[in-house]
């Protein structure tokens, strides 16, 4: 089985988001970035099915050079080999026909990634990657076992969940409780160093969408709290105040 | 040129997220001096359907095909494709919940149309083009995103439109086929497990959250939450390491890694607001905290707070909540 999995790089869950003083994008000044954590599912899971069953794992990313050192952290977590296209991930759609570029020229059986990224919040590509390649998509997996060439998985759906059987090649998109996320190990760190990173240029079109601007919520009014004792005036108020209940 | 809004049926009813979604559409197709068009997935019933009326729909496409029951990508994909091009639909309009996500991903690449997901407002047009605001960055900002072409799908976050309620007016429900194949079936689920929500409220939908941490020290104290949640027809929902020991299911898990929520009403009791917690929840309208911490981070992202033991405050809450109805 031939796994690719899809890892996009965005800053640590407890950044302070801010943004550049044109509020056109992101100020990564001072930013960690790691791998969405949602994407390490589908790493850690593919690594496991890989163990289990044999097969290789490729890592793909699309981004600009900075993006290697959690390329290679993917690498140190046991992907075989990585391949970065070469470009700023604009947008879903252009991230999306990258994807399926690689995915159908390296004749992969199962593409993964996480559910959705941490700093866009799309929760698109999985679908237009099936799309573009006319494959199924499974989103958001919460299970997936492979028995040959064919997977069941656990898909969630509001209040419950339906379990699906494909055959591959398909796409899924991956969220807990998939499996334990796993972090590198020293031999690991070590032998990442050695393996294979290709990097290739983008292809297909630009994006459909654009970032216009930026905004941050406004600032909350500040706690109102209300003395233990009288719990239940917090009651009225949420009736009377804040017309909630 | 019309505008179709995918609304999404459960035994029977319009779900709560659609009836939001169809008061957007509807919004949507007045800007653009249209009309708008539903076309119904999942299992309806035509009296129902009808009612989209009271939300400004005028007709509604309903395939009355059985195993449209349970949701089929493939299936769902090619019906709501099928309504687009018959309605020559310009903008479509889905819930930004899994089914939502799942389809419009899909038709935006069948249908050559931008997308935008987790939208929150009605768009600013402005000639052919959309300006739409979404939340992003797990809910610490928002962005204004343009969609061009001439295709545009949004998908509209939950609560975050209010549903428009015209009493007595209602839709037309036209039968409609897709002319569905077994292959368009392919990856249809072969089974499907409901699990119990509390109270009956699916915790997506829920429009009230009553949420329990680690400070209830144990499941066998979740009656508390029960309670109140029950009293004030909220889902419950709980924090990351109470379904991790098992306290609760995973599903009622919110968060970075679990589900995110925007209620209007989020009641926090014994969570202590970490990072990864606010990101599935700080989009609620109201959130209410309870801990005896007044230190809890928690208490900065809230509109209300207690200061106090979760075991003595909550029976207060519920008895409260009880008197006054
Ligand atoms: C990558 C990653 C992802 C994560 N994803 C999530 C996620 O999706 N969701 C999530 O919730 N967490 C997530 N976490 C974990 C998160 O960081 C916190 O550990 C977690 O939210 C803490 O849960 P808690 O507040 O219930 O427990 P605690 O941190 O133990 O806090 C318990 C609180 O209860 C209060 N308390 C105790 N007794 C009482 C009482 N009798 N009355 C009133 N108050 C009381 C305490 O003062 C304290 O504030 C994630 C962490 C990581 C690293």
């Amino acid at each position: 089985m031939k796994f690719l999995v899809c890892i996009s790089n965005v800053p640590d869950t407890t950044t302070k988001i801010t943004f550049t003083p044109d509020n056109k994008e992101f100020n990564k000044a001072g930013v960690q970035f790691v791998i969405n954590p949602w994407d390490e599912y589908a790493l850690t899971r593919a690594i496991e099915l890989k163990e289990a069953q044999g097969g290789t794992v490729t890592v793909l990313n699309v981004g600009e050079a900075d993006t290697e050192p959690n390329i290679r952290k993917a690498l140190a977590i046991g992907a075989d080999d990585a391949i970065r296209v070469n470009a700023f991930p604009k947008d879903a759609f252009f991230v999306a026909q990258q994807i399926a570029a690689i995915a159908k020229e390296g004749s992969y059986d199962v593409i993964l990634m996480g559910k959705e990224s941490i700093d866009y919040n799309g929760f698109q590509v999985h679908g237009m990657v099936g799309e573009l390649l006319g494959i199924p998509t499974v989103a958001p997996a919460m299970k997936l076992d492979m028995s040959g060439n064919t997977a069941t998985l656990e898909r969630e759906i509001e209040g419950g969940k339906e379990i699906v059987e494909v055959n591959a090649p398909f796409v899924a998109s991956c969220q807990q409780p998939m499996c334990e996320p796993r972090i590198p190990n020293m031999r690991g760190i070590m032998t990442a160093r050695t393996k294979p990173l290709k990097v290739v240029e983008p292809t297909g079109e630009g994006a459909r969408t654009e970032v216009a601007s930026y905004a941050l919520p406004p600032a909350k009014q500040g706690v109102k709290l209300i003395p233990a004792e009288n719990a239940g005036e917090l009651i009225k108020l949420l009736r009377n105040e804040a017309k909630v209940i | 040129m019309s505008v179709l809004i995918v609304v999404e049926c459960d035994g029977g009813e319009v779900k709560k997220s659609s009836l939001e979604v169809a008061s957007y559409g509807s919004q949507v197709a007045q800007l653009l001096g249209t009309t708008a068009t539903a076309v119904a997935v999942g299992e309806a019933t035509e009296a129902n359907l009808a009612k989209l009326g009271e939300q400004g729909v005028a007709k509604v496409l309903y395939d009355k095909e059985p195993r449209l029951k349970d949701f089929v990508n493939g299936a769902y994909t090619k019906l709501i494709a099928t309504a687009a091009q018959q309605e020559d639909a310009k903008v479509i309009v889905l819930a930004n919940s899994n089914i939502g996500a799942a389809v419009g991903s899909r038709l935006s690449v069948r249908l050559q149309a931008s997308l935008a997901t987790n939208v929150v407002e009605l768009p600013k047009t402005e000639g052919g083009s959309f300006t739409v605001k979404r939340g992003a960055f797990s809910g610490k900002a928002f962005a204004d995103v343009k969609l061009d072409g001439e295709r545009k799908i949004i998908a509209v976050k939950k609560n975050s439109i209010e549903a428009l309620h015209e009493a007595g007016k209602t839709a037309e429900v036209v039968s409609f086929s897709a002319q569905l194949t077994d292959a368009d079936f392919a990856d249809a689920p072969k089974q499907v497990v409901m699990q119990d929500q509390a109270g009956g409220i699916l915790l997506p939908e829920a429009d009230k959250v009553v949420s329990g941490g680690r400070g209830m020290k144990g499941p066998e104290n979740w009656n508390l939450i029960e309670d109140l949640a029950q009293a004030l027809g909220a889902a419950t929902a709980c924090s990351k390491p109470v379904s991790d020991v098992d306290w609760r299911p995973h599903h009622e898990h919110v968060g970075q890694t679990g589900i995110t929520v925007s209620p209007n009403l989020y009641i926090a009791c014994g969570i202590s607001g970490a990072i990864q917690h606010l990101a599935g929840v700080n989009s609620s309208k109201v959130i209410v905290v309870i801990n005896k911490d007044p230190e809890a981070p928690f208490f900065k992202a809230a509109d209300y707070g207690i200061v106090g033991d979760v075991f003595d405050v909550l029976p207060k809450l519920t008895q409260a909540v009880k008197e006054l109805s």
